[in-house]
């Protein structure tokens, strides 16, 4: 009887419809779909993009040049040079981060004992030439300038978590 | 010359063009397209003899069924050249005989009184279906014919499946039947545990 | 119907006949063109719908100057041949793929005047089209000289072989219940009193479905599309296409399911006759099938998921091949009966 009521199961093709009648159902589901450029998903603010190196508000640059960042990448992306200035500190002649081999781990940030470098919330970067993705000192300063208010706010909110 | 008969000359041409590159051919492939292109440009004219049945159902058998297989196995060997004309010399001479013989067949066929007298020139009106008739002749007046024709065909086609086919020990195969039927009470067991407590 | 044509009949003379045939043509080409063209449209939106995306809508108002786009994309692009591909039939193989599919609509019928050649044979002449569409894809792999091309036209070849058996036997039953190849006359046999009780689609019916999985699968579509099977053999056998010649694929493709819409409308599902008795009969109805059976391909090909090789091939010999031979006998046995009503 088992197998009867199998073979009729099969020959009406009842699974199939089943099948069907889901994806039919779907076809007049509420659409998940952002639409990107208008609408925006949330980003939380620890959100890892591009990277930034940042000053202090009296304009004096954050790096001391300790290299702890470019120890600990894993994807070996940042490179530093370091010589001493006139005034006797310590600071960078030299800060260049390969985006190409960044794998935004967030590790420079972390380890980073002066809160220089950073990740801002960008994302929407891009490059025509692998050159364009070669930030250098300079570049990272510019990101840091334009987005120096979003990135002292995302740090004081993460900061109880610290 | 009628537009009938340029349409006949350009069918014939493409024929005999295309028949001799399946001899030609060095590339079995091409060989077998080649004859590919003398099967269609055949259906045109027999099409031109008002024989569409037989013209369709040449492209759909033997273009559309017989030449794919032949091609699917052609494109698989990989066929030595050298190796092939090797004989080429000793066979010649048989091979040219063969082809006299068929050349003189044809010539006698075709210059014969009867075939070279009748003018093949009946013009049928526009509701003549050839197909009807030839059913109609088939499964009339040839239907002995036609019925043992089938069997000896089906004879022939049961007996090469039942030649080719063997049971080797050890192969290893899925049994789809099988795998459709599985059912989920056969493979899963869903089991009601009690939860651990808490440590 | 035609008088005002007269005065360009007259100046034309003998040269009337080819131009007028041609015409007719290019009137039965260009609207088969835009069909594919927003087909590939209608396919990206439906099956973005049913997997809760919105689909393309970004190039014109609702996307609808996407298929433009794309065909422009595709236009630009390079033809690339491979060097160690065989090119003639390389550069062949597209056009083979395209030609039977546009061919084959020389017989198929609009309504009951508008038919470009009202063959007696139609039936088996588009059967035969449709048979002889597997060259091109043949070719094809076998002229890239690439595995993945070869192995999809390999399992193209053997996969049309063996459905168009079971798709002829389908097509059997419908020239014995209609009594007549010409297409015409098939939908002319399914006109009656009640509407659709009288077309063929409910005596037939296990045809119906047999032939409609058929056509799925003859025109290489999901979920039948191992030919293809991106993600088996990258794209079968038009991997080493770009550009146009790709495109014509693609087109080769897209008409064939139009035409298979076509074919299932006209013989299963009573063609342009009105499906209840108090409307009238008109060409929409059949334009309004073939939407229907097309959005059933989208459907399929959003539903399932692609069949493996020996499940189809057992598909096709083990069970399609039996089920349409006995009810081909089960159909001569009915019409016999006083019970046939059809």
């Amino acid at each position: 009887m088992d197998k009867i009521k199998e073979f009729f199961k099969t020959f009406l093709l009842i699974e199939l419809l089943k099948g069907m009648a889901l994806t039919g159902r779907y076809m007049f589901a509420r659409k998940i779909t952002v639409q990107f450029p208008e609408e925006k998903t949330p980003q939380s603010f620890r959100f890892r993009g591009l990277h930034a190196q940042r000053r202090y508000a009296n304009g004096e640059e954050r790096c001391i040049g300790c290299k702890l960042c470019e120890a600990v990448c894993p994807a070996l992306a940042i490179k530093i040079e370091v010589a001493e200035r006139d005034d006797g500190t310590r600071r960078t002649t030299q800060y260049d981060i390969d985006l190409t081999k960044c794998i935004f781990c967030g590790f420079c940030e972390e380890s980073c004992p002066v809160d220089a470098i950073v990740e801002t919330r960008v994302f929407e970067y891009h490059g025509e030439s692998r050159e364009d993705l070669y930030y250098t000192k300079p570049m990272l300063l510019a990101v840091g300038a334009k987005h120096e208010a979003q990135i002292a706010k995302d740090r004081a909110a993460d900061a109880k978590y610290r | 010359m009628s537009f009938f008969d340029v349409v006949f000359y350009l069918f014939a041409a493409i024929t005999v063009i295309a028949s001799t590159g399946v001899i030609v051919a060095r590339n079995p492939v091409h060989a077998a397209l080649c004859l590919v292109l003398a099967f269609c440009s055949g259906a045109g004219i027999w099409m031109l003899l008002e024989a569409e049945f037989l013209a369709i159902a040449l492209v759909l058998v033997y273009v559309g069924a017989v030449m794919v297989l032949f091609l699917f196995v052609v494109m698989m060997l990989d066929i030595n050249l050298v190796q092939l004309r090797e004989g080429f010399w000793r066979w010649f001479p048989f091979g040219a005989a063969l082809a006299g013989l068929m050349v003189f067949e044809m010539i006698w066929v075709l210059g014969s009184r009867q075939t070279a007298d009748a003018t093949i020139a009946v013009v049928h009106g526009a509701d003549y279906s050839n197909t009807k008739e030839l059913g109609r002749l088939i499964y009339t007046q040839y239907v002995y014919p036609f019925e043992i024709a089938a069997v000896i065909l089906l004879v022939a086609m049961v007996a090469a499946i039942a030649l080719t086919l063997r049971r080797r020990a050890g192969v290893k195969s899925q049994n789809i039947a099988e795998q459709v039927k599985v059912k989920k009470a056969d493979r899963l067991r869903i089991l009601s545990m009690k939860s651990e407590p808490k440590q | 119907m035609m008088e005002w044509l007269e005065p360009v009949k007259t100046l034309l003379g003998p040269a009337w006949l080819p131009i007028w045939t041609i015409l007719k043509i290019v009137l039965i080409i260009a609207p088969l063109m835009g069909a594919v063209a927003y087909l590939t449209l209608a396919e990206r939106k439906v099956i973005g719908w049913m997997q809760i995306r919105i689909g393309p809508n970004r190039v014109g108002y609702f996307g609808l100057l996407q298929p433009l786009a794309d065909g422009l994309k595709l236009f630009m692009k390079e033809i690339i041949i491979p060097s160690g591909s065989n090119k003639f039939l390389f550069v062949v193989a597209p056009v083979l793929t395209l030609m039977p599919a546009l061919a084959a609509w020389a017989v198929v019928p609009f309504n009951a005047e508008l038919v470009l050649s009202n063959a007696n044979a139609g039936l088996l002449y588009i059967l035969a089209m449709t048979s002889v569409g597997v060259y091109g894809v043949i070719i094809a792999g076998w002229a890239s000289n690439s595995k993945y091309a070869f192995l999809g036209c390999l399992r193209s070849a053997a996969q049309i072989v063996s459905y168009e058996i079971a798709m002829g036997f389908a097509l059997v039953t419908v020239l014995m219940a209609a009594q007549s190849l010409n297409l015409g006359e098939i939908v002319k046999g399914q006109q009656g009193h009640y509407g659709m009780l009288n077309w063929y689609f409910i005596p037939l019916f296990p045809m119906f479905v047999v032939y409609l999985i058929s056509g799925v699968a003859e025109t290489n579509r999901a979920p039948f599309d191992v030919a293809e099977g991106e993600s088996e053999i990258v794209a079968g056998f038009h991997v080493e296409y770009s550009g146009m010649a790709f495109a014509l694929f693609f087109l080769g493709e897209y008409a064939n399911m139009i035409l298979i819409g076509f074919l299932t409308s006209i013989m299963f599902l009573g063609g342009w006759l009105s499906p209840v008795s108090f409307l009238p009969d008109s060409i929409l109805w059949m334009f309004a099938k073939v939407a229907f059976v097309l959005f059933l391909f989208l459907w399929f090909r959003a539903t399932f998921p692609r069949y493996r090789y020996d499940q189809l091939m057992r598909l096709g010999w083990k069970v399609f091949i039996p089920v349409s031979i006995i009810w081909v006998v089960v159909v001569g046995a009915w019409m016999q009966t006083s019970y046939w009503l059809w």
